[in-house]
């Protein structure tokens, strides 16, 4: 393999795991701000346990997710070097924005927060992980503005032999890159909804403290519903933008070949690269692809042929990961209503199988945000900033394949064993349960 | 004033302010199984670095993210060009922080010793490789039209491992008195001889340094021709020696105080006589990527000095406040009461 092909792969793998904890931080942060909220507006002490117990396996995430994000600025001077010398002027801002906005303001808090329980007031913990939720989703907006900006990019121009940021504004108005933001948020809301039911009715199936896991889950099942239709609606907005700005990518997603008006949607669909069309299509939804595109029935649909081979995306996997994704996304709406519903009439420990389906829906989430980054990256080839520069005019020329290799395996055999470490200390307390001392937090002063 | 020169300012400073933070996290981080005599002891340790460590390090993320913005031809080649020196101070500082957060979270005596060593290895490699890299950026690297000639070994060059060793001591000395600060008893007393220990090996590195730095580099040109500037590494050198001075008087806090002013000075004189280089070559000048041939257009370094002059003195704000939350000292007591603790 190359050095092109294993630098790929070391940015799919790198920014994969990293994404394994990224979610859960930004929806489980808020979720835990909310319970110690709830604990300093009411004084209920099952609130504070709630954000204890909630906030330990927040951390355990919380802490991969710190250490694997600087991987990604490194990587992109380390195996991008042309891509960074090409577009550091106007990609560079984000990050670096995001750096001194949401990272610092983040880490600081976070201590403020693990070692501050009596140094600082009650009112004062609570403010100092809102400010944690804060800085998580504000640096998700910069990261993803970033990102957007390699999808769609606005604001520059092509000048000293570089791409020259010369309206900041348009970078952070760009509409794909705000619908992303908005779709990614809400997609880690739902993970950590998920997360909260999945633990609890693990709990619950085994009859640990009813009170605090039924609360919890009750929680988690408002939180999932809002997200989950959230994720919906912001998607479907989100995939208009795809249209209009990445055709390719659309075409890919929904495996259209032929340009035609009004597309119809096939349930049943397998498409074939080899033949440039597809080989099964049954049980279609007439004009459903145009209307999802542009939101008019007759809308006409660019297929991949009026397309060189050599723009084209891999249509298959993101074919496949959009369809997963979204069959996943109507999944996640149906549970959530079902939770809330049994939640809200106090039956669930009534519904032994239904807690056991939410148990293994657990990890299901994740999957779709999994799925959703490889339609969004691997849509965009062959180019790593779309219609700008091609990802095989990206990666560094200083490096070989022997160091890319070692570091590949490197990354592979670290991350391996970071992440089995990580489940099973996100195992063993997520099992453990609440603790009810709390006799080192309530007192009011320690010397 | 130019904005290029403005930003290199900038980049100087955020090198700085990270060495002195982080700089003590590193030290003490390389110490805290020797100091430390039990786990009570170690935990203490790891808990005075508790609240800081994560915000401390931002700021080598922030220099890094600045670097990209404000000179991204310097960021890609230089992170391309030292790739595999990179690569293992990223898996240091990965393991770094894991280290601390997870080795609280688990039983036993194997488990508690597998993550002191990786906390141990993963402070001494950033120190180590931070002054390997910096060395060789001031005596430059072999690049020319063909690109970058330089590997691994490479950099291990003697003046590049002695640079090495003097961010080594600088941090471990940094690190024993913000440790004598920090704790109280006998941890304290020892932080402290230990301090007075290792000074000596501080001050005999950083004048080799001083002197094998005339002949590896061309560092000393800039204070030539502007002689007013050898304040800086004056004010290094004197506030070397109050390190000294104060440990023996017994404040503490003061001789910290100085590290921290020695770190910044050493930084900093290294950091201009670069000038205007960001990286020189050692082949052919014509090829140093500088402030003004790496930089960003205009346009773009406006925006950043905006967003910087808005955010930084929040940040900084802040940054100050959580550390006189966190100002008094720890203890082993303190340490077994607190489940939340590391």
């Amino acid at each position: 393999m190359d050095v092109l092909t294993l630098s790929r792969l070391q940015f799919a793998i790198t920014s994969m795991f990293h994404f394994i904890f990224v979610p859960l931080t930004l929806g489980l942060s808020i979720m835990v701000a909310y319970m110690e909220t709830r604990y300093v507006t009411s004084g209920n002490e099952l609130y504070l346990k709630m954000a204890k117990f909630w906030g330990k396996l927040f951390l355990i995430n919380f802490a991969l997710g710190v250490v694997t994000g600087i991987t990604l600025e490194f990587q992109f001077g380390m195996n991008w070097a042309e891509y960074s010398k090409y577009v550091g002027d106007i990609f560079g801002a984000p990050l670096a924005v995001e750096a001194t906005m949401a990272f610092f303001m983040e880490s600081v808090f976070i201590g403020v927060w693990i070692f501050g329980w009596n140094k600082v007031s009650k009112r004062m913990h609570a403010i100092s992980i809102w400010l944690v939720a804060i800085a998580t989703n504000l640096s998700a907006l910069w990261i993803l503005l970033a990102n957007g900006w390699m999808q769609h990019p606005v604001g520059f121009v092509l000048r000293n032999g570089r791409a020259e940021m010369v309206d900041f504004l348009a970078l952070l108005t760009n509409p794909y890159g705000l619908l992303k933001f908005g779709h990614q948020i809400v997609s880690g809301y739902t993970v950590a909804a998920f997360f909260v039911m999945g633990v609890s009715a693990w709990h619950l199936l085994r009859k640990n403290r009813p009170d605090f896991f039924k609360t919890s889950f009750r929680m988690g099942a408002s939180f999932a519903l809002v997200s989950t239709l959230l994720v919906a609606v912001v998607g479907d907005f989100h995939a208009v933008e795809v249209a209009k700005t990445q055709p390719t990518k659309f075409a890919a997603m929904e495996s259209v070949w032929e340009t035609k008006r009004g597309v119809g949607l096939n349930l049943l669909l397998i498409p074939s690269e080899l033949k440039e069309c597809n080989v099964v299509e049954q049980i279609c939804i007439p004009k459903m692809v145009s209307l999802l595109a542009f939101h008019t029935p007759n809308a006409e649909i660019k297929g991949l042929k009026d397309f060189p081979k050599s723009e084209r995306p891999p249509v298959t996997p993101v074919f496949f990961s959009f369809r997963l994704m979204v069959g996943l996304g109507f999944l996640f709406i149906f549970l959530a209503l079902v939770a809330l519903f049994l939640s809200r009439r106090g039956t669930l420990e009534n519904h032994p199988l239904f807690l056991k389906v939410m148990l293994f829906a657990l990890p299901l989430p994740y999957i779709a945000n999994q799925l959703g980054w490889i339609v969004a990256e691997m849509g965009r080839q062959p180019w790593i900033v779309y219609g700008v520069l091609k990802t095989s005019d990206a990666v560094s020329k200083a490096i070989s394949t022997p160091q890319v290799l070692g570091s590949l395996i490197g990354f592979t055999l670290l991350y391996g064993t970071l992440g089995c470490i990580d489940i099973f200390l996100l195992t063993k307390y997520a099992r453990k349960g609440p603790d009810d001392d709390l006799s080192a937090i309530i007192k009011p002063t320690r010397n | 004033m130019e904005l290029q020169i403005i930003w290199f300012v900038l980049w100087a400073v955020l090198w700085a302010v990270y060495f002195m933070l982080d700089g003590f996290v590193l030290g003490a981080g390389m110490l805290h199984l020797f100091l430390g005599k039990n786990d009570g002891e170690r935990r203490v340790i790891i808990n005075t670095l508790g609240p800081v460590w994560d915000g401390n390090e931002v700021w080598l993320i922030t220099a890094g993210g600045a670097t990209f913005a404000a000179f991204p031809t310097t960021y890609a080649l230089m992170f391309s060009y030292l790739y595999t020196a990179l690569l293992l101070l990223l898996f240091a500082l990965i393991v770094r922080g894991v280290s601390f957060e997870f080795r609280g979270k688990g039983e036993g005596d194997l488990w508690k010793r597998s993550w002191d060593t990786a906390i141990l290895v993963s402070s001494f490699l950033p120190a180590l490789l931070f002054g390997v890299a910096f060395g060789n950026i001031f005596a430059g690297l072999p690049m020319d039209a063909a690109g970058y000639h330089g590997s691994l070994m490479y950099l291990l060059n003697p003046y590049g491992l002695l640079t090495g060793i003097l961010f080594v001591l600088l941090f471990l000395v940094h690190g024993t008195l913000y440790l004598s600060v920090k704790t109280v008893g006998d941890l304290s007393l020892r932080a402290r001889a230990a301090a007075e220990k290792l000074w000596p090996a501080l001050l005999v590195v950083a004048v080799a340094f001083l002197g094998y730095t005339k002949f590896a580099t061309r560092l000393y040109d800039n204070f030539f021709s502007a002689p007013y500037l050898l304040i800086v590494p004056l004010l290094a050198v004197a506030a070397l020696l109050g390190i000294r001075i104060l440990t023996a008087k017994g404040n503490l806090l003061g001789a910290f105080a100085s590290s921290c002013v020695t770190i910044v000075m050493v930084v900093f004189t290294g950091v201009i006589g670069l000038f205007p280089n960001l990286i020189p070559s050692n082949l052919d000048p014509a090829y140093s990527l500088t402030i003004f041939n790496s930089s960003s257009s205009p346009y773009t370094l406006k925006i950043m000095t905006l967003v910087v002059a808005l955010f930084l003195p929040i940040v900084i704000a802040y940054k100050i406040w959580v550390y006189r939350v966190f100002r008094g000292k720890v203890t082993v007591q303190e340490v077994l009461e607190d489940k939340q603790a590391y």
